[in-house]
């Protein structure tokens, strides 16, 4: 067991400023759309207006015959060059532009280039698509009846596993072992829950520059990635470009939350108009285009059961879950866990037996399911034990922090294998728990319940504790696309001492250039003003996964401290020669290398720089200058948790629901700067409030998007978000270089149940017992009648 | 159609089309990239400009609605090589992650501190309230203002320093 701190002790810079602020406070980020090159033509993408329906014909003459057209592809186009289909991160292959059938409404059917934006979007009026409507599979849990329509005929012969609209079946834990505990339990609750479809919605859409050089064959794509090295191997796999013929750059990025994991059909278009035209091609999707076709979140049906003794001591958890995909398998999670990490749905506690079991099918809807900061699934599986341990204090009429206390593991447990096999290295769950209800004055606020209940007021306090899993991961375990989930980090200390930090992860507001910088000047004594940090670009960086399911400091921040360290030993070598002694004689010190007992006697690591690219004689086997690249392949991911306490008010009269405080403690490990990390925690407690009050996209049964704009997708702004109050406990993850852990997406993770938990819980004295998510006035309203809705179809 | 608008203190005159949206003129035409565009639906905010001293969604005005008229953007809070208080609060207070709400949040503060030069909580979440961050769920944003409030009247250094001494 590692020690714990209550106030931690930040890296040394701790909470400095960022650097990148300076630009993006005066108007001067480049994203996306500010990229403009020479010559540069606009495309827009034409969709479809059906969720399923053959395509008869598609007529572009009136398209082509605009002024301003320059191209106009459709999928016939794509089937000429081999390019209809691309591959999924789930290996599955997803319509580039529809060839056969249109699969969900917004897919992607013909691409139009223009000298202007407004001209591509005119041109998009002049197509004529005659399409034969087919009967659609809006609701999962009917995809899988006999006879119903069959979305996926492309794949007919080459589907493994039962045909129809199966995806996959997967489970984890032991079936037996679990139920032989059900049989024999005091208490067993079982219950429904569904964690709506919901959005990521990055404020900046999705979008690209494609920029293919006619001459030398070089595709250089500008585009909204979270994984460039990645991409860079999906365009050669789809576009047939080799990969040393592909640079792809990321600039600065305005939002992803997994959003811009995958590639998307319009970046390959605009490949493909860039090839024809011989000019360079920007596409920007608008939003209704990035709620109603990129990658969505969630969608998972859930039942739940739990088992326990009578006195409340947990013994097993079971659920069964039904997965909508949508109409392409394009889930972004290693390939080994097809649920993602849905399997840590074993929570915080010690439980004696687990299992679940997913069936992934195919919808009418569109393409995605991992994203939206979930740490691949464990958003649901966090949202389903901790509703659960919600359900059984409700049934045994116990305090659920009472209840959480009592099985919460315990320190000395860890590392702990929890009962679908993951290794949870560290933790100090009771102490974490403890202090969140230390700073919310939990006694307190269930007093002034008592006596609010008294006069007919709903005010709710919900509890939730998770654990998380991230930092993908173990290269013998992880891969996306057979593609190892190790990150490589490049470091070069320049003759003056200053220095440049390669590294393969990309950032979307965490600040990398800030953090990364302040890892390399705590393990160097380099300032972190004099380390510029390269980043989103496959021609000046090294390869490695990207950045998404909280793993750039668990991965690659692990590797910039890891390159650091061997630049330092370098170092030692030529501060040895500088200095006239051994290695071995040497000791160091934040920024110096010094002979032992003669402090005085060192060198500083700007000297050593200066030293290391000059004539001095260097011991054999020392190259000269000073620099290292290292892979870091991380021997286990990290396990952050957190507590956190929900208060809210219901208004009796319209279901409206206000969350009054909201108070968070988290323990990621070692803070790298304070600063930035509580903004992560605060983004992601807005989202709690979002996906648990207003956000879902439903459909209704003719496969109509109903959450295709922000006026419909709602999503929480200034006045729904009370004040976070925030907290922290300090567990070192043992393994990981520095001890920090992953956090950028714990509060997305851990915020949802401890709403739904305290609305549950102003509900209470109507014995409701649960309703699904979002918690609308309509919603809560129904509840309280005894008649929650579906939330994921049209109110009929 | 020709039109002739002022922004940040400059006047412009470009023939567009009648329809071009304010938030297109001011990036495609101007290149004035710091507006950004984030919806179809006025929901967002990212393109939050000034008409005539007023904030203003200019996804949802059309450039010939702007001619003769004076902008203010984001690229105008700095005067003399000096950022603006607000543009100090957001980097003392770390205000902003992915920076793309960024340009429109500071333009509504710097309006409200116009008005209300020390406003409290409410005031602010309501100012911005037209306005969404997806990163930092706005309690940084409310402290960025509050910061800039405590330092109108210039306690703060030119970029900021001596913000993390300063409990707003």
């Amino acid at each position: 067991m590692t020690a714990v701190q209550e106030q931690g002790t930040p890296m040394g810079y701790g909470s400095m400023r960022r650097k990148e602020d300076a630009r993006f406070v005066r108007g001067k980020g480049l994203y996306i759309d500010d990229v403009r090159l020479r010559g540069m033509l606009h495309g827009a993408v034409l969709r479809s207006p059906y969720a399923h329906a053959r395509i008869l014909s598609v007529d572009v003459t009136a398209a082509e015959a605009h002024p301003k057209v320059r191209a106009v592809i459709t999928g016939e186009t794509l089937l000429d060059r081999g390019m209809a289909w691309m591959p999924t991160l789930s290996g599955d292959q997803q319509a580039v532009l529809a060839t056969d059938k249109v699969r969900f409404q917004g897919q992607e059917v013909a691409f139009v280039v223009a000298d202007d934006r407004y001209a591509a979007r005119d041109a998009l009026e002049l197509i004529d698509v005659e399409y034969e409507p087919l009967p659609a599979v809006m609701d999962a849990r009917r995809a899988l009846d006999d006879g119903a329509p069959l979305i996926r005929d492309d794949l007919a012969g080459r589907q493994p596993g039962p045909a129809g609209n199966h995806v996959f079946d997967w489970d984890a834990g032991d079936a037996a072992r679990t139920e032989e505990i059900f049989a024999r339990a005091d208490v067993t609750i079982a219950e429904d829950l569904l964690y709506p479809r919901v959005h990521p919605a990055p404020l900046e859409t999705c979008g690209a520059v494609a920029d293919f050089d006619t001459i030398s064959g070089k595709l250089t794509m500008w585009s909204t990635s979270q994984a460039p090295h990645a991409h860079r191997l999906l365009y050669s796999l789809a576009a047939g470009i080799p990969e040393h013929k592909i640079r792809v750059i990321s600039p600065d990025i305005g939002g992803g939350f997994g959003n811009k994991v995958p590639i998307y059909p319009g970046y390959l278009c605009a490949v493909i108009g860039s090839i024809i035209c011989g000019r360079p091609v920007k596409w920007v999707e608008d939003r209704s285009e990035n709620l109603m076709s990129t990658s969505f979140a969630r969608d998972y049906h859930m039942h739940g059961e739990i088992a326990a003794t009578r006195d409340g001591k947990i013994l097993a958890v079971r659920v069964h879950v039904l997965a909508d995909h949508g109409a392409f398998n394009g889930a972004a999670q290693p390939t080994k866990f097809p649920a993602g990490f849905f399997g840590v749905f074993t929570g915080s506690y010690d439980l004696e037996a687990a299992y679940c079991h997913v069936t992934g099918v195919y919808t009418n809807k569109a393409p995605g399911g991992v994203a939206y900061s979930c740490s691949f699934r464990i958003t649901e599986a966090v949202y389903l034990v901790e509703r659960m341990v919600d359900m059984l204090a409700f049934e045994l009429d116990a305090d659920p922090a009472e209840l959480r206390m009592k099985n919460l593991l315990r320190p000395d447990q860890f590392p702990y294998t929890c009962a679908t096999g993951w290794v949870y290295d560290s933790g100090d769950y009771a102490r974490t728990l403890q202090l969140a209800l230390d700073k919310a004055g939990y006694a307190e606020l269930r007093r002034e319940q008592a006596a609010s209940r008294e006069r007919g007021e709903l005010m709710g306090i919900g509890i939730s504790f998770f654990t998380e899993a991230v930092g993908a991961g173990p290269r013998k375990h992880m891969d996306i696309l057979g593609l190892g989930m190790a990150d490589g980090c490049e470091l070069r200390v320049h003759p003056t001492g200053s220095a440049v930090l390669r590294i393969s992860v990309q950032t979307q507001g965490q600040g990398h250039e800030t953090t990364f910088a302040q890892i390399v000047a705590e393990e160097l004594g380099i300032s972190p003003d004099d380390i510029d940090v390269v980043h989103g670009d496959t021609d000046q960086t090294p390869f490695g996964l990207g950045t998404y399911g909280s793993r750039s400091t668990p991965v690659s921040g692990a590797a910039a401290a890891v390159v650091a360290r061997r630049v330092r030993e370098k170092a030692r070598i030529v501060a040895a020669a500088m200095l006239e002694v051994s290695a071995d004689d040497l000791d160091w010190e934040k920024g110096r290398w010094f002979v032992r007992g003669d402090p005085d006697h060192g060198r500083t690591i700007a000297e050593i720089a200066l030293a290391a690219h000059s004539d001095l004689d260097l011991p054999e086997g020392a190259e000269g200058h000073l620099d290292a690249s290292c892979v870091y392949n991380p021997p286990n991911l990290t396990y952050p948790c957190g507590a956190y306490i929900c208060v809210v008010d219901v208004d009796p009269g319209t279901g409206k629901v206000s969350v009054r405080r909201f108070v968070a403690v988290d323990d990621c490990g070692v803070r790298i700067n304070p600063m930035i990390v509580e903004g992560q925690i605060h983004g992601g407690l807005a989202d709690g409030v979002g996906m648990a009050l207003m956000e879902v996209i439903a459909f209704d049964a003719g496969g109509n998007c109903l959450g295709g704009s922000f006026m419909d997708y709602l999503l929480p702004t200034a006045e729904e978000c009370p004040s976070w109050e925030l907290g922290e406990t300090v567990t070192p993850s043992p393994h990981h270089p520095i001890g920090a852990k992953g956090v950028g997406e714990s509060a997305t993770v851990g915020s949802p149940p401890a709403v739904v938990n305290a609305v549950m819980d102003a509900l209470r004295p109507f014995g409701v017992r649960h309703a699904d998510m979002p918690l609308t006035p309509a919603q809560v309203w129904c509840a309280i009648q005894g008649r929650p809705l579906r939330t994921d179809l049209a109110i009929t | 159609m020709e039109i002739t608008m002022t922004v940040n203190g400059a006047e412009y005159t470009r023939d567009v089309e009648p329809r071009m949206l304010l938030i297109h003129f001011l990036r495609d035409e101007l290149e004035l990239t710091g507006s950004h565009w984030g919806c179809d639906t006025s929901n967002c905010g990212a393109c939050v400009i000034w008409l005539d001293g007023a904030p203003l969604k200019s996804c949802t005005a059309l450039a010939a609605m702007a001619g003769g008229r004076d902008i203010r953007t984001v690229e105008g809070l700095e005067r003399d090589g000096e950022l603006d208080v607000v543009q100090q609060g957001f980097i003392a207070c770390h205000g902003l992650q992915c920076g793309f709400c960024t340009p429109g949040m500071m333009m509504t503060a710097r309006w409200l501190l116009d008005r209300i030069p020390d406003p409290a909580d409410a005031e602010i979440r309501e100012a911005i309230s037209g306005q969404i961050c997806r990163c930092t769920g706005y309690e940084n944003i409310v402290r960025s203002v509050r910061w800039a409030a405590a330092h109108s009247r210039g306690a703060a250094g030119p970029d900021g320093s001596g913000a993390h001494e300063v409990t707003v």
